[in-house]
């Protein structure tokens, strides 16, 4: 029975804490102007509440890669703000949210075997290979590759790689999750069954997920908010829920509901693409 | 945070593999090895061959072009002056390698640390590659407190700017998203350094000892040439040297063999190391394989 109810309340995670409860990140207004003169972001403003899985859907250049890079605290805005409202800040004052980041390369260690490459981030948090051991291997086996904890990457192939990827991400057990289009590079079988690892292991733990596609399919089938934007300058056009209830398998795929949103998403999009021409 | 541990109840599918385990590459098939090494050496066989043949049918007087047999019975006959030469020219070239990879990697080291660093010293380190070196020696002959550590500057001069610019270049040209990476977990410099620029530099690095290496070895041997009479009874190529000023042609050519089969050597020796650190990631190490 408590089970039952633990499901009930993970298949909507948003539902839960979005009401009322302060958002794990503000972006108030936020601008991006790169050195060479590209307004890459302009006036972007959007609430991020814990346990969403928002997808950041546009055309390429429309500055989903330069939002993810801001929140992550790569590279500073040029104008406007963004807050941490619920996370711990350190003594400068700066918030230290538990971030992880997936690029769109599997982005792996060359030299390093699997194993290292999971273990990279608790080792550069000074934690031993030996007490990192059950929690490397624990991520591998979240991602199915606790068998090849020894091999190099270049023995595995493009998905195996990105599980990899994935498993370096979850190793810090992070309270945010950043996809940058993490599957793009995939052919479609393997990128079906990733997105449904990644839902699974999203039930399963409750992270908030900002995770970024050109896919309107994809961000349909992943998430429960889908922020499109547009290009040129960067900035958002729609905010759009997807009311859908979690778990989503393979059914959904082929569902009445999953084609609405898959429409109403499309047509966001060209609307966004639209009001620039830049086809 | 402890999610992993509590949340066992909820049943995860966990990843399925479709892909195949990798297997052990397939090595070499045993004839195909042995033809790696029986080419090579009937190779040598054959043209040694035509070396005595030519020698001998053309009968060309020894101080002209003495037989391989000859050139062989002068390397035992005058091992002796041979090997203690031989010897000098070994210690040049490895003390000048070592020194040349110590400040090499130090120096690309601290330039990639701070631009202004590498605006300052870059230049001068280019001056000194691009000077031919017997154009320098001299100078340094003069200047160097002895005609050995003259040699051994001379050496190092010429070894070291192909490590320095292969490291710098190597560490340098790290993935960006790595480093974002690396940024983004808090990673300290030191650590930035040692576990992600030199590890990616490691490949350049070691195509910048295999040229230094030989190049140290040529270099020691053009200072030796260009100290003259000034490094009496010093190393190899002062023993070559004198062997044509007196017509000793035979010990000429065993004077010759060894220096070449030491850069054979070296080449080896350093092809093998590369081959050793990189052979499990590099694509330079690898068998392609379709
Ligand atoms: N480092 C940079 N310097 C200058 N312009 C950049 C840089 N990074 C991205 N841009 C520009 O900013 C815009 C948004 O880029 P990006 O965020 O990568 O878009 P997306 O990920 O949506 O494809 C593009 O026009 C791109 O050319
Ligand atoms: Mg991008």
């Amino acid at each position: 029975m408590t089970i039952d109810t633990a499901k009930a309340d993970l298949s909507s995670p948003a539902a839960t804490s979005a009401v009322a409860s302060k958002p794990l990140i503000a972006l108030k207004g936020v601008s991006k102007v790169f050195s060479n003169g590209t307004t890459a972001l302009q006036n972007m403003t959007m609430d991020v509440h814990q346990g969403e899985f928002i997808s950041l859907l546009g055309p390429s250049g429309c500055g989903k890669s330069t939002v993810l890079r801001i929140i992550a605290g790569l590279g500073d805005v040029s104008s406007g703000a963004i807050e941490w409202p619920t996370s711990g800040h350190d003594a400068t004052g700066k918030a230290t949210p538990e971030i992880s980041f997936v690029f769109q390369e599997p982005t792996l260690m060359p030299w390093a075997t699997v194993f290292n490459n999971v273990w990279l981030p608790l080792r550069l948090k000074g934690v031993s290979k030996t007490a990192a051991r059950e929690d490397v291997l624990g991520a591998l086996e979240m991602v199915g590759l606790e068998k090849f904890a020894d091999a190099y990457p270049r023995e595995l192939s493009g998905g195996m790689k990105m599980r990899v990827s994935i498993a370096r991400a979850l190793v810090t057990r992070p309270k945010l999750l950043l996809m940058d289009e993490p599957f793009a590079a995939l052919d479609e079988i393997t990128r079906f069954k990733l997105n449904n690892d990644l839902l699974h292991l999203w039930e399963k733990f409750g992270w908030t997920v900002i995770f970024v596609t050109h896919s309107v399919f994809e961000s349909v089938y992943l998430s429960n908010r889908i922020v499109v934007m547009a290009a040129r300058p960067g900035r958002v056009v729609n905010d759009m829920p997807v009311d859908a209830a979690y778990p989503r398998e393979e059914e959904f795929r082929t569902s009445t509901v999953y084609n609405d949103y898959c429409r109403k998403a499309s047509n966001a999009l060209h609307q966004a693409m639209g009001a620039n021409d830049h086809l | 945070m402890s999610a992993i541990e509590t949340d066992k109840t909820v049943d995860i599918a966990p990843a399925e593999l479709d892909e195949p385990a990798p297997v052990a590459a397939p090595s070499d098939s045993l004839g195909e090895r042995i033809l790696k090494i029986v080419i090579p050496i009937a190779m040598l066989a054959l043209l040694v061959g035509l070396w005595a043949w030519y020698v001998k049918a053309y009968n060309v007087p020894h101080y002209i072009l003495p037989s391989p047999w000859l050139v062989a019975q002068t390397l035992v006959q005058d091992w002796g002056i041979l090997s203690a030469a031989l010897l000098v020219t070994l210690k040049i070239t490895f003390s000048a390698l070592a020194i040349a990879l110590v400040g090499g990697v130090g120096l690309a080291v601290v330039m990639t640390q701070s631009r202004w660093i590498e605006i300052a010293i870059y230049p001068y380190a280019v001056i000194l590659q691009v000077t031919p070196i017997v154009a320098i020696a001299p100078l340094i002959l003069i200047y160097a407190p002895t005609t050995q550590s003259a040699i051994l500057i001379c050496a190092w001069i010429v070894a070291f700017f192909p490590v320095l610019s292969n490291t710098a270049q190597g560490l340098k040209s790290t993935d960006h998203n790595l480093l974002n990476l690396f940024e983004l977990y808090g990673a300290s410099r030191w650590q930035t350094l040692f576990l992600l620029k030199m590890p990616n530099a490691l490949p350049y690095f070691l195509a910048g000892l295999r040229i230094a290496g030989g190049l140290a070895l040529i270099a020691a041997v053009v200072a030796e040439f260009a100290a003259g009479s000034a490094g009496a009874g010093s190393g190899l190529a002062f023993r070559l040297q004198e062997a044509g000023f007196r017509l000793k042609i035979p010990r000429l050519f065993s004077a010759l063999l060894l220096l070449s089969a030491t850069g054979v050597v070296i080449f080896f020796c350093t092809s093998m190391i590369s081959h050793l650190l990189l052979r499990r990631w590099h694509e330079s190490a690898l068998k392609r394989e379709n």
